[in-house]
Formats: C-alpha cells, structure tokens, sequence
C-alpha cells in the first residue's frame, strides 16, 4: 500500500511515495501547474517504485497548483506540507525556510514538530527562485551554475533593488560597468538572502534553522543567508521534494494514524 | 442538453434588518440626487466627519468612501483606478481617493452615481492621504473646503487642550455651513440626532458583542455591508430601527442556534483591515469553504458612537481608532478577540492604506503574542482589484486553518 504526496508548483512538480515508512519512490520535473509536469512526476514516482496507481491508498496534493490535481484524496497547503517534510528530515528542525519559485516562506514550528507560525512574501518576485530565474537568463548562465560562480567571487556586487525588474537593470548595469560575473551572481545571492533574512526575522529564528525548496540547492544563498542570520542553515539533497514528502507523510498519517520513523531512499 | 433550471431568488423580507439596512443605503444617495434636484446644497462627507454636523442640519450627504468600495465591488475599481493614474496620480496612493477623483472628473460611474458636491466635509482623524484627496476635490470641483483638525493622540485620554482645540472646529464648521448652505443648526435638532446616533450604536455594538456565543449568530462578513448606515445614517431614527432589528435576529439566532454563517463554524478568527472589496465573494469564500467565521474586526466597532452631549461628542471623535495610539488600539483589539473566543487573527495588508497597513505587523504581533493565536497576513486591496492574488491569498488562509486545527488537536502537522 503506497502513501502519495505530491507538491505541484509553479515551475516544477514533485511526487513522492511511501511504503511502510520508507520512500518507495521519487520523482521531479521541471513543469509546473498548467503543463503535463504534475501527471509525469507522478507516473514517474510510480514508475520508480515499481507500483501502478491501484496500489496509492490514499494521496495528498500540496503547492500552486494544488486544487488542480483531481487525483488528490486531500490537499494541505505547502506551508504544513514542508513543515512536516522538513521536521522529518530534520528532527531538531524549530525554523524552516522555504524559498520556491513564486514565493519565499519562513514556517515556525514548535518543539512538537507543529507549525506555530508563518510569514510569507508579499506580492512580488523579489527574493524567489524566480528572482534567480531572471537573473540567470540575463547572465546567461545556467540557474544550477550559479552557486559555482558565487564561490569564484572576489566581493559581492551590490544589488540594491528590491525589485525584480529594477534588479534586472542593475545588473545589467554592473555587466557594462566590468564587474566579474562571479560578483554579481554573489551580489544576487545576496539579495535573495537579505530579502529572506528579513521574513525570517520577522517569524523568529529559532535553531535548528533548515533550508527547503529548490534555492536551498544554491550554496550561494545559503550562505549569504547563514551570514544575515548569524546561524548555521542545514540542508538536505532532497529539499525540493520535502513539500512532497510532507504531503505523502500527511497521506500516510491520516490514513493509518501513523507517527512512526519513516526512512528516506 | 437539459436547460438550466435556476432557482428563484427568494425577494427579501421587508421587515428583515438586511432590507432596511440596504434600503438606508440606497435611499441616502437618492436623497442627495433629489436634494441636488431641489437645489439644496450636497456634501461630499469622510467617514470619521461627524456625521452629527450635516444631519442635524439638514444637509444631503455622500461619502465618497462608501460610493468607490460600492464602485470597486462591482468590479470597476480598475477602471476607475486606471483614469486617475492617466491624470497622474500615483498608484501606490489610496485606490478610495483614485476613484473619487476619477469620479470628479467623469461625474458618471453606472456602478455607482452621486450627486455631486457643493461643499467638502473632512476630518485628519483617519490619515493625510484624505486630507490632500479633500484638497484635490476642492480644486478640481471648485467647490470649499471645510476641513477638522483631530490630531492623532498619543495619550490614553483625550486632554481638555484637544477637545477645546477640537471644539472650536466644530463650532466653525457649522458656522461655515450656514453661510453656505443657508441651513440652520437647531440644539434641540442636534439632541434628537444625538439620541438617534447613540441608539443606532448601542444596537451595533450590541449586535457585534453578539458573536460571543458560539456558533456565532451571524457571518462576520454581514458586518461590512452592514456597516455602510453606521459610517453615513447613525444620525437617523430609521438607522436606530433597523440596528435594533438586526440586534433582535441575532438574539433570535442564539435562541434557535442558527447563523447567517451558514457552515459548521469550526473556527473564529478576527478579521484586521478594511474589506477587500473587489474579491468580496473570493476573501470571503476561502475561509467559509474551511468553516472559517470572522466573528469579529475593529472596523465595526470604529463607527459605534456612544455620548451623551456635544462635548462627549468632541471626544468620541478625538477617539477613533486612526486617531488613537498602538497600545490603546491594541489593547481594544485584544479584547475584542478575548470576548469572541477568537482563534487566529488574518490581516490585510492593504495597499491602499499605508497607515493601517504600516503600523499592523507590530501591532498584529503584539496582539499574536498577547492571545497566543497564530496571525497571518495577505496583500490586497480595499478598491485595486489589482494589488491581489487568489492563489496567495488561499495558501495563507489554509495555512492559517492547518495551525488552528493541529491546536486543536487536528492531525494537519
């Protein structure tokens, strides 16, 4: 009997199963709400668990585009789905920060594990994984390589702006100006960070502080963050699938009342 | 294909308190229509103006506030918005005040026409942006100004150094509006007002106390259509009357155990800011749809005007919530969730209103930290359908759920 969660986004879908407490399968693909993303990651999940769609007992939909998703039996919204996700990667978790493509969020959870608080982004890009997007496109440079330059950067150039258009003009600017392409993607990660940091001061930061969401991948702004903090950021390979497996783990909970230890892969 | 069968509208009951209160509602702008007809004087009145002054004088009134939510909810606050932008105005200034002064420059809006004005009626009570709109108005229309001057108070009480200050004004403006309106004002006309404006609050606020019990009697969303009579006819004995009939309904509801929230109310929580009135149906659809109820929001008890002579008056004034410092504010919102059980506080971030906007996150914190419920916010708007996102807006209020819940011992996390 299989537990599905799966996190439909707004630039990619996630899809996670469990079977007696251990992840049976995972999937992830680079389309969002709207695209055929959400039916492969799920076919892909069962795929890789060698299951078929009869065998999910139940299956809990998180994310954008949560309410589109006709096969879920439940949806949660992602701020529970990556509290419970991240709470179970990390059992010492008090603060995670979840920085998606259209949103960035700060869940506070209590020493049981529960989501006390919250604090999300107000309405703009600024400090999203689609803010990096942007920037990316107008480095020229692949999203996933720009934790690479970061680490080559000298000093990080300084991008004020907090708006994603206004930002885009800065850097442009800095590129005109000469300055090293590892300074500015540094100077974006900085950015992102600071943008962050400031969400995440308002909800509290209590420690263990842990990173989800696809950003949490980018070294350069976990680091930049861990340094507007003052605190050390954990992390795990699997952040971007921690909405999903919140969600399956929910799955798995309202179905069987399970609390039990779960093993990742 | 079978041709949809839609249900008959059942007509509303003419003695129902939501009749007579939409009936205020629309009979105070043909009042002015026909007053104008007459060739009486109109004012274009601000919220927290008294609307004392102009009642007990005998002045048509139109609350351009009232007049751009009505625009704005049925669904031509961008356009609206977008006509003053084109003459300049800033965006990012109060969507009210964009669609005031596109009206005073259109002088139509099918979704709500008014008659236009003769004189201006502002108070500082509520924030400066009203101040430079009423300014704007003034030049644009051509037509006086009369504006109060009611400080915002740091102090827990009002000093006899304000009220006198304040006084003064009033005592002016009345003068002022003889002059041009050639109305008199009467003290024996003003007692009457008075009686009616403190019944017609002692009802209202008697009705809103009434979402102590739980289930609440009625649907907290009732209270902003409601509160339309309370902001421009509180000085009318039909006003009173109908309060008075809303309070019986909801005392009738206790007694039978039904709500105009018409779902199971598995949660209450306070609502903080002006409505978003562009995504009524949507704001208000997203926590009915989780038994959600917002039994309670500091905007009803803001025009709950209880006093007993012109001088109370003159304090009652000096008091209301814009005007009032964050400890005094807070603490009144403290115990407006304490008294309705209230679970979690949702706030509106409301672009439109920088002030109220500007000081909630600390406030909202402390009222948080003070009744241990969790507080969450959105962006939106009370007129510029374009400052919201469903999307947004239905994650937080989901979120917002799954924590009450899990407090309540729910299996969400």
């Amino acid at each position: 009997m299989l537990f599905a969660g799966i996190d439909v986004g707004s630039t990619t879908s996630k899809c996670v199963l469990l079977s007696d407490g251990e992840v049976a399968g995972a999937a992830l693909v680079d389309m969002g709400i709207g695209t055929a993303g959400p039916e492969r990651a799920y076919s892909e999940a069962l795929a890789a668990a060698g299951a078929a769609p009869e065998d999910v007992a139940c299956c809990v939909a998180t994310g954008y585009g949560r309410a589109s998703w006709k096969g879920a039996d439940l949806t949660i919204s992602e701020l529970t789905a990556h509290g419970l996700g991240n709470r179970f990667l990390f059992p010492e978790a008090r603060t995670v920060i979840d920085i998606g493509g259209q949103d960035a969020k700060v869940i506070e959870l209590d020493a049981g594990g529960r989501m006390a608080n919250f604090v999300m982004n107000d309405k703009c890009a600024a400090g999203t994984g689609r803010f990096l997007e942007v920037m990316a496109g107008v480095l020229r440079v692949p999203i996933g390589e720009l934790e690479a330059l970061a680490a080559q950067a000298e000093k990080a150039a300084p991008i004020s702006s907090t708006c994603t258009v206004f930002a885009e003009s800065e850097v442009i600017s800095q590129l005109a100006a000469g300055t090293p392409v590892p300074d500015v993607v540094a100077g974006i990660c900085v950015s992102v960070a600071s943008r962050v940091a400031a969400l995440a001061k308002r909800a509290g930061v209590k420690e263990q502080v842990c990173m989800s969401g696809g950003v949490a991948r980018n070294g350069g702004v976990r680091r930049a963050l861990e340094r507007a903090l003052g605190v050390p950021i954990v992390w795990s390979a699997q952040a971007q699938l921690a909405g999903a497996l919140g969600a399956a783990l929910h799955a798995w909970h309202k179905s069987e009342g399970q609390r039990g230890e779960v093993k990742y892969g | 294909m079978a041709e949809e069968i839609k249900k008959p509208r059942t007509p509303p009951d003419p003695s129902s308190a939501k009749y007579k209160l939409s009936k205020i509602a629309a009979d105070a702008y043909k009042d002015a229509v026909a007053a104008k007809a007459r060739g009486e004087k109109v004012a274009w009145v601000s919220s927290n103006f008294p609307v004392e002054i102009p009642e007990t004088m005998g002045i048509a009134t139109v609350y351009p506030e009232n007049q751009a939510a009505g625009i704005a909810a049925r669904g031509a606050g961008a356009r609206m918005c977008e006509e003053a932008e084109t003459d300049g105005y800033s965006n990012d200034i109060c969507a009210y005040a964009r669609i005031s002064l596109a009206y005073a420059k259109l002088k139509s809006c099918p979704e709500q026409d008014v008659a236009m004005p003769d004189v201006l009626l502002c108070c500082s009570n509520i924030c400066s942006c009203m101040i430079k709109w009423y300014e704007n108005l003034s030049r644009e229309l051509n037509v006086p100004l009369i504006m109060l001057d009611i400080p915002f108070n740091p102090d827990d009480e009002v000093s006899e150094a304000q009220a006198a200050y304040v006084k003064g004004q009033f005592l002016e403006a009345v003068r002022r509006l003889e002059e041009i309106t050639g109305k008199k004002w009467s003290d024996e006309r003003f007692q009457e007002v008075m009686s009616n404006s403190c019944r017609t609050s002692r009802a209202w606020l008697a009705a809103t106390a009434m979402a102590r019990y739980t289930p609440s009697p009625f649907n907290g969303f009732d209270l902003l259509n409601h509160m339309a009579v309370m902001v421009t006819a509180r000085g009318k004995p039909e006003a009173a009357e109908a309060m008075e009939t809303l309070l019986k309904e909801y005392q009738e509801n206790v007694e039978t155990g039904k709500s105009t929230f018409r779902t199971e109310e598995k949660y209450r929580i306070m609502f903080e800011g002006i409505a978003c009135w562009p995504w009524l149906r949507v704001t208000s659809a997203g926590l009915k749809s989780r038994g959600v109820n917002m039994v309670t929001t500091i905007y009803a008890d803001a025009f709950g005007f209880d006093y007993d002579s012109f001088d109370g008056m003159i304090r009652a004034y000096c008091k209301v919530p814009n005007a009032i410092n964050l400890e005094t504010a807070r603490d009144k919102r403290v115990k407006l969730c304490r008294d309705n059980g209230v679970e979690g506080l949702l706030v509106h971030t409301n672009r439109s209103c920088k002030l109220w906007s500007g000081f909630m996150p600390e406030m909202s914190r402390q009222i948080g930290a003070a009744c241990h419920i969790p507080v969450v916010s959105f962006d939106g708007d009370q007129a510029d359908p374009r400052n919201f996102s469903e999307a947004q807006y239905d994650t937080r209020v989901q979120g917002l759920t799954e924590i009450m819940d899990s407090r309540k011992g729910g299996e969400s996390v």
